[in-house]
């Protein structure tokens, strides 16, 4: 058990003495109220603060829990702790059914999935309001017996809501400190490239808003007895979402702690001008405080904080030099793959065809990549090079043929299954998570591509990779204080953590100066060396010949020519295709590379 | 369904007409919102306290004797500063479409405050020269304030979509929406063009406050009642449209008022989001 989730405990139990000290009730009352916004605005961030998909529909979920233990309590007389784990799985069925039906529509991002959560806390609130659930006259508990776990009624409560909150705050940290938190943390920066590190974002989502609901759902049913009184007009309302996206965004949501500050912060500031008799102003106060909030502190308040203290302890430290790959730096093979005999064919593409609407951007491709080769993929601008990584590697789904990685169709193949088969791929424009450190973007990439179980395990992998990629010395830096190439390598790293057997590399060298390009090289070398077969689509030519064992040619979206390098250069009708001129000399020792170069500062 | 009754044909086409008037009232509240989150990429949830705002001071005035008509006057200048305001806040602070959202619904709880303030939190209801007027056409009740709504709705989104479709200015603003950098780089002046549009947006939908104080009873914590609905209306019009809403507003008007005819009142709510969550899960590329 780690240090904070033990203190969360001791914290707790200390709390749960409270009540013996005989308190007036309403301090209860208001620790309650703290404790009942820390369950809901917590486990709200369990999808929306990791991911970056903000539910407005945690009043739909909070009032399902809620409804459920009424109903349960007032018509069939159940005992009341027993109603609280329905509620819950009542509340995480509400959730599974429209995630999955919302997660499976690509489009559906961002404000569409708020807006349509948010249309879900009105469809369920009128049918709870015209069906026999509530009858619109709303459901009364008051002779429902309150369990004596506390002295008073009053510290029952207080006790039921502490219990809750506790529970989702070792939740809470237990997913933010794990592999499924990072993989959720990955879909807030970037969902496409989180899913071909391998990270099964559907599956994901759907899991984190099934927890977060089911939290709610508990919170639903203490607050039923609490309120004793219940109408659809007071639950399925706008406010509950509003005010734990309030308490979240202002304690930060990327920290599992930070909807709890926020939460007693809130509540805390809210009580304060009730008791004084200033609620208009309190109202007014919380929009004053959210639009501060969002103008100044948009990551949050413990975010901020940490980043000061964390500022304090690194002043003086390191002042990193460039990236200088270090040749002595020992890379991990591949993970074993079921035939591993060189020279045998790994990746078989067949019939490749794929159609956006009208457009025929790969139209019939067959290519065989052989185990320990390294295969450019060479072509004009539009020629279908890009599409056929973004099939292979399971970004796009192909409109016919066939795609066979070590005998194993991949065609249909989500993305993140294709990843932790043995696929790798880099994107020509970097894309790494922007909120991760340089580290835990490669750590991310070896717990799900690279099937290491614990982050800690992951990050010590991934130290490994930036060491043989050299960016050891920007471990702990945003991947917005790298330069171009440093990026690029960081794709290379991301890529090479997987340990695939297979890496797709989608012109790394494009925009690179020529002593870049050289590290570059090199180290694509290396890697091939440790046991990596690569497809390496390319066009500087000077590093396409350096390196590649054998060149496949794209025009159109079809296979134009095939063979060495030099040799399938110097043929007419590539030389027609990839440089536009039919006549050119093309001298066969240092082949022109200035039409990359004219691409770079395009 | 409990208490499914089969209405007369008077009593449905009856509701049918208040289903055009309703949906003309969402049509003319989403139309400021559709054209904010399409054209500037900011979700404008300030826009329902804008309303409420402008209704309350039109229904403050009216006290005074002022025809609630002429109150636009002064309403339609003030809102259109006070839009223009706000977005030369938000353009300063390079406001994410999703901030946007936050910060604005920070605005509608200081606005509500204010309101509350000023007017109590009691319902109020305008009493004017139009109030209770109404006109039979054929078997059906036309009331006239319901058909100030309706043609306002109807004239502006018109001469929105004509401004957008056919002048200079409504192509540099749909220009400047599908790329900013691009449009800038072609002479559009998108800072300036911005705060036109914000203020013309917040002046539309002080148009719609004010229409909302003639037809319909004020308490200041209805502004979120019209939330859902209006943004049904906003999604399922197509963002950045002008004709969309006003389409989608009364589709929604007329479904619920038949529902409302056929069932009961309260199973009004459901429709428009089933709507919407159908065109969404089913057409993505169709709303939004």
């Amino acid at each position: 058990m780690s240090k904070a989730t033990l203190a969360i405990l001791v914290v707790a139990a200390a709390m749960a003495l409270l009540p013996l000290a005989g308190l007036p009730a309403f301090y209860d009352a208001l620790l309650y109220l703290m404790l009942h916004w820390i369950v809901l605005a917590t486990s709200w961030n369990i999808l929306s603060g990791t991911t970056g998909y903000f539910s407005f529909g945690h009043g739909a979920f909070f009032g399902a829990g809620l409804y459920t233990t009424s109903t349960l309590l007032a018509r069939f007389e159940w005992p009341f702790l027993w109603t609280l784990p329905v509620a819950a799985a009542v509340a995480a069925l509400l959730g599974t059914a429209l995630g999955a039906v919302v997660f499976r529509v690509r489009s559906v991002r961002g404000e569409l999935f708020a807006l349509l959560t948010l249309a879900v806390t009105f469809v369920v609130g009128t049918i709870v309001g015209n069906t026999p659930i509530d009858g619109g006259q709303g459901v009364s508990l008051t002779s429902v017996p309150v369990p004596h776990l506390g002295p008073t009624q009053s510290s029952t409560f207080y006790l039921l809501a502490l219990a809750a909150a506790t529970l989702t705050l070792v939740v809470a940290r237990a997913i933010f400190f794990s592999r499924f938190g990072a993989g959720l943390l990955a879909i807030h920066d970037d969902e496409d490239a989180a899913e071909v590190m391998g990270v099964p974002t559907y599956r994901y989502k759907l899991v984190a808003l099934a927890i977060s609901c089911a939290l709610a759902g508990v919170a639903g049913g203490i607050h039923a007895l609490f309120l004793s009184y219940v109408t659809v007009g007071e639950v399925f309302t706008i406010t509950v979402p509003l005010t734990v996206v309030l308490m979240s965004v202002l304690g930060g949501t990327r920290h599992w702690a930070g909807p709890a500050v926020g939460a007693i912060a809130i509540t805390g500031l809210l009580y304060s001008f009730t008791a004084a008799d200033h609620a208009v102003a309190g109202k007014a106060a919380i929009g004053a405080i959210l639009i501060a909030a969002i103008l100044f502190m948009p990551a949050g308040i413990l975010p901020r904080l940490q980043r000061a203290w964390r500022s304090v302890v690194r002043r003086g430290a390191k002042t990193s030099a460039g990236v200088a790959p270090s040749l002595a730096a020992a890379a991990p093979p591949p993970r074993a793959s079921p035939a591993t005999s060189a020279g045998d064919v790994v990746l078989r593409v067949s019939g490749l065809h794929k159609r956006f609407k009208g457009v025929r951007a790969l139209a019939g491709v067959a290519v065989d990549v052989r185990r320990g080769e390294i295969l450019g993929l060479l072509g004009p601008n539009g020629s279908g090079k890009s599409t056929f990584i973004n099939v292979v590697s399971g970004h796009y789904t192909a409109s016919a043929g066939e795609i066979v990685f070590e005998g194993r169709a991949l065609a249909g193949t989500p993305a993140h299954r294709i990843a932790a088969g043995g696929i790798a791929r880099t994107y020509q424009i970097p894309r790494p998570f922007a909120h991760m450190t340089v580290l835990d973007n490669v750590a991310l990439a070896a717990m799900f591509g690279g099937g290491v179980a614990t982050p800690r395990d992951a990050r010590a992998a991934a130290l490994q990779w930036l060491d043989f990629t050299g960016l050891a010395a920007k471990a702990d830096a945003l991947p917005d204080e790298l330069n171009l190439h440093q990026r690029k390598f960081l794709e290379l790293a991301r890529a090479l953590a997987s340990r695939p057997r297979l890496v797709l590399l989608d012109e790394v060298l494009c925009g690179l100066t020529p002593s870049e390009i050289d590290d570059a090289v090199a180290l694509i070398r290396r890697i091939r060396d440790q046991g990596s077969t690569i497809v390496f689509v390319e066009h500087v030519m000077r590093a396409v010949m350096a390196l590649t064992d054998r060149v496949v040619v794209f025009n159109h979206g079809e296979l134009l020519a095939e063979g060495n390098a030099t040799e399938v250069m110097q043929r007419p009708e590539v030389m027609t295709a990839y440089l536009g001129k039919a006549h050119a000399p093309l001298p066969t020792a240092a082949p022109p590379s200035a039409p990359s170069e004219e691409r770079a500062h395009a | 369904m409990p208490g499914f009754t089969l209405p007369s044909a008077t009593l449905l086409a009856q509701s049918v007409l208040s289903g055009i008037f309703v949906g003309a009232l969402y049509a003319l509240m989403g139309l400021g919102l559709s054209l904010s989150w399409g054209l500037l990429r900011v979700i404008n949830l300030a826009h329902f306290a804008f309303a409420f705002l402008a209704a309350y001071v039109c229904l403050q005035l009216a006290t005074h004797g002022v025809d609630p008509l002429l109150t636009l006057l002064g309403i339609v200048p003030a809102f259109f500063v006070l839009g223009a305001l706000l977005h030369w806040l938000m353009t300063r602070f390079r406001m994410t479409t999703f901030n946007s959202l936050l910060l604005t619904f920070g605005l509608m709880g200081i606005v509500e405050a204010v309101i509350q303030t000023i007017w109590t939190a009691d319902f109020r209801k305008l009493e004017s020269a139009y109030a209770n007027q109404k006109f039979r056409l054929g078997a059906l009740f036309v009331p006239v304030p319901e058909l100030i709504t309706l043609v306002l709705a109807v004239s502006l989104a018109l001469a929105i979509w004509a401004v957008l479709r056919f002048t200079d200015l409504g192509r540099a603003l749909r220009a400047a929406a599908e790329d900013a950098p691009i449009a800038a780089a072609f002479g559009v002046d998108h800072k300036r063009n911005g705060l036109l549009l914000a203020g013309t947006c917040a002046a539309l939908v002080a148009i719609a406050g004010v229409c909302i104080a003639l037809t319909a009873t004020l308490a200041p914590s209805q502004m979120y009642a019209w939330i859902g609905v209006v943004f049904a209306a906003v999604m399922l019009g197509g963002l950045g449209s002008a004709i969309g809403p006003l389409v989608a507003g009364m589709l929604i008007g007329v479904s619920e008022a038949v529902t409302m005819a056929v069932t009961a009142p309260s199973w009004a709510p459901i429709v428009s989001f089933t709507l919407l969550i159908v065109v969404l899960v089913f057409r993505p590329g169709k709303a939004a």
